[in-house]
């Protein structure tokens, strides 16, 4: 059994690859990104029909492909290229063979087999619930169980990762701990396994409720273990794309964490704490007493944060100590900007990771606190918010390895090379304003998930402020950028991976995708006591303090609302 | 490299770097500050979500409302008729979420407190009073009480900010809000 998976040996890394774990890498990746351009075309056209000026598809549609956006990009382009990583940080990274590809194809089709369910199902019209399906909303019931076939594929690709972490262990196919990445990755399965757990708990009896067999379901209750899946799954992505953050950094350019004690601690902190996360998403719900509100919305005291903002400064970190190990010294900045900026895995991962801070964390812990909530609940912020952080912040992070994961494991050229440059920005300013204009306008007041902001049909009249319009304009704008970006990432990826040259030795010579000197030009890590960082001392400077004046200027918003008891 | 399995076998044994031992300081010091801000809000600060909260049955919510509408109601308006009810200063103010309306319209007085009171029928709704930005989840069978206090008179919707099914956006109600005679 142990031989029987075929190896190939990885010419730029010296990596064993393991056959089935490639084949199956290939697929989880080609998926996600059918998936990813079906949710994407319906998120344009919900941009556009929020564009007051435009305003695209009559309402019933609208609805439809809010839906359906919510849960192709969501759920099956996330995860599915979250179970790509899972498998690559396992077996690719530690040489091993994939434990049970028999079950890891198995997990595939039923993966497959939901995500296409839950897509008839809202396509048919009767299931334009929103992605949250908030009780006692009723959709068809074979979303609902599309989404449980769907999470139950998921489930056991993470146990397949699980054995194949064993498997490494026992057959000894690395030395010592697991790299980081692959820490990371694990961090992403334990929470996925608490993550769809929760999922179980309440899709199994909304089911059951939509078929008839149970009469109610509370719709507290229904919230309540709804965001435990919710949003644990978003902490999955946070963990996963911080590995990739992680990948790319070691891979293009040699870098190392500034110290693995800490960035591995700030992974596990992530697992400890945010099963509490689900309070934040009922913080204006009635019947929770506010004690546990506050503590949970802090995750105890904002621990996970605390993750996030070691990540955010140990990324950053340890590209800044590698340049500078590589003599770019000069200055606070010399490092960044001679960075690879043409590298399209480079520039996505930067602004994934910058994008993902200033926007996604500190929009994320705003909206959180809990009496903040009450002037942000449900507008536009929300969307805003998330879009920083799993558009600007995942998905870019994902496109971003993307084109390392093209020559190594597709060992296919990328096509146009000219284009793929400029992609990742591209699609990171469309990403960064349909994220700052949604925040604006629900800063605004403009609530999501509604499809006409002038009321036109309603009977009584309200007009929201002409700046919101304005937001609603450039939000449409940026849609179309982000389009256009997320358009280029498509015809690269399917033209190099079905139509590329296949990667010869010669374009591996001229072409590396791994850093020239790897891992040997920073190969003492740890403490390090010969480096300043200047820069990212500044940056953090930068961010930390736009964090606490953003935070403040919310309260002094908050102050001016009337007074509630 | 971080691809690669630590060099080092006793990476737990590294000396910190000192920028991550600073900067984990300040983050979590940040952390304490943020989360003492909301402990001190709810004791100084005015605006509080209120914890009173009861189950309800949607009849009798609408019993109470329609109570109160037959008591307070000083006039109807539009094509629809909604009333327009005046409940005392300090008194209590219900109001119904539905398919697709809020009913009825309020009429308060700036600078006076009521009770207001919210549920839902049938599904989840959102209370989003504009343009002054308050939002409140609306939920059936549970009945939420929260004391209000208008701070500026005029004309504030009521947009619906939860989906609510084809007819969400045309859910939209009032509540005025008059000087003191
Ligand atoms: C071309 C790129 C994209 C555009 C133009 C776009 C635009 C939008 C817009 C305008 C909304 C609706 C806001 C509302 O009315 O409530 C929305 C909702 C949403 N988007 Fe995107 N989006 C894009 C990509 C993505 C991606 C890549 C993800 C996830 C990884 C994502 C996740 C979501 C989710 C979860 C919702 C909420 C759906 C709901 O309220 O049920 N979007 N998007
Ligand atoms: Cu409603
Ligand atoms: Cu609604």
């Amino acid at each position: 059994m142990a031989n029987a998976a075929a190896f190939r040996v990885c010419p730029e890394t010296g990596l064993k690859v393991c056959h089935h774990a490639e084949i199956l890498i290939k697929a989880n990746a080609v998926v996600a990104v059918v998936f990813l351009a079906i949710g994407g075309l319906f998120g344009l056209l919900v941009a556009l029909t929020r564009w007051p000026a435009v305003h695209i598809l009559p309402a019933d549609l609208f609805y439809l492909a809010l839906t359906a956006h919510g849960a192709d990009v969501l759920l099956f382009w996330i995860i599915f290229f979250e179970i790509a990583v899972l498998y690559f940080a396992s077996a690719v990274l530690l040489n091993s063979r994939l434990a049970a590809p028999k079950w890891a194809w198995f997990a595939f089709a039923l993966m497959l087999v939901g995500a296409l369910m839950a897509n008839v199902a809202v396509l048919q019209g009767e299931s334009s619930v929103m992605f949250t399906s908030y009780v006692p909303m009723k959709a068809a019931p074979h979303f609902y169980l599309g989404l449980i076939v769907f999470a139950v594929g998921a489930l056991i690709a993470c146990f397949v990762f699980f054995g194949t972490l064993v498997i490494a262990r026992q057959e000894r196919t690395y030395e010592g701990s697991i790299p980081l990445v692959t820490f990371g990755a694990v961090t992403a399965a334990v929470i996925a396994v608490y993550t769809i757990a929760s999922g179980a708990i309440i899709l199994i009896p909304t089911f059951l409720w939509s078929v008839g067999i149970i009469p109610h379901l509370d719709s507290i209750m229904y919230k309540v273990v709804w965001w435990g899946m919710g949003h644990s799954s978003q902490q999955i992505n946070v963990s996963a794309h911080v590995a990739v953050w992680y990948a790319i950094a070691a891979m293009v350019l040699g870098a190392k964490p500034l110290s693995e004690k800490v960035s591995r601690t700030a992974f596990l902190l992530y697992i400890a704490f945010l099963q509490l996360a689900s309070a934040h998403h009922l913080l204006v719900d009635p019947g929770i007493s506010s004690s546990w509100k506050v503590f949970n919305t802090s995750y105890a005291i904002y621990l996970a944060v605390l993750g996030s903002m070691i990540h955010g400064m140990s990324v950053p970190g340890a590209i800044e100590a590698a340049q500078r190990r590589r003599g770019l010294t000069q200055g606070a900045f010399d490092w960044l900007r001679r960075a690879p900026w043409g590298n399209p895995a480079f520039s996505g991962m930067v602004l994934s990771v910058i994008m993902f801070g200033f926007l996604g964390g500190i929009s994320g812990v705003v909206l959180g606190t809990e009496q903040l909530n009450l002037i942000m609940h449900n507008t536009l912020y929300v969307p805003g918010h998330f879009h920083a952080t799993v558009v600007a912040g995942t998905t870019l992070a994902f496109m971003a390895i993307t084109y390392l994961v093209v020559p190594l494991i597709f060992r296919k050229e990328i096509m146009f090379p000219g284009m793929a440059r400029w992609q990742p920005y591209l699609f990171g300013l469309g990403a960064m304003g349909i994220s700052f204009f949604m925040m604006g306008a629900g800063t605004l007041g403009v609530s999501r998930r509604h499809w006409d902001m002038t009321f036109a049909d309603a009977v009584l009249k309200f007009e929201y402020p002409p700046a919101a319009f304005l937001m609603m304009g450039l939000n449409g704008i940026s849609a179309l950028l982000a389009t256009l970006g997320g358009i280029m990432f498509i015809v690269i990826v399917v033209g190099s991976v079905f139509f590329g040259k296949p990667r010869d030795e010669a374009a591996i010579k001229r072409n590396p995708v791994i850093g020239p000197s790897g891992g040997a030009a920073v190969s003492q890590y740890g403490g390090e006591a010969t480096f300043n960082l200047p820069g990212t001392t500044i940056l953090v400077a930068v961010f930390f303090v736009s964090f606490v004046l953003y935070y403040f200027i919310n309260w002094k918003y908050l102050s001016e609302v009337w007074p509630l008891r | 490299m971080a691809i690669t399995p630590p060099e080092n076998r006793l990476w737990w044994n590294e000396p910190l770097h000192r920028m991550e031992i600073v900067w984990i300081t300040i983050a979590f010091l940040w952390g304490v500050v943020m989360f003492l801000t909301m402990v001190y809000w709810h004791i100084a600060g005015q605006q509080n979500l209120s914890n009173e909260a009861y189950r309800v049955k949607p009849d009798a919510f609408a019993a109470k409302a329609e109570a109160m509408v037959a008591r307070y109601k000083v006039r109807e308006e539009g094509d629809s008729k909604i009333p327009v009810v005046r409940p005392p200063a300090g008194g209590d103010a219900y109001l119904i979420a539905r398919l697709w309306e809020w009913w009825p319209i309020l009429e308060l007085e700036k600078g006076q407190s009521y009770r207001l009171h919210l549920s839902s029928m049938d599904w989840l709704h959102g209370f989003s009073l504009q343009p002054t930005n308050i939002n409140i989840q609306v939920h059936p069978n549970y009945e939420m009480v929260l004391t209000v206090t208008p701070t500026q008179s005029g004309e504030f919707a009521v947009v619906c900010n939860e989906f609510c099914g084809i007819g969400h956006h045309n859910m939209l109600g009032r509540i005025y809000v008059v000087d003191r005679k």
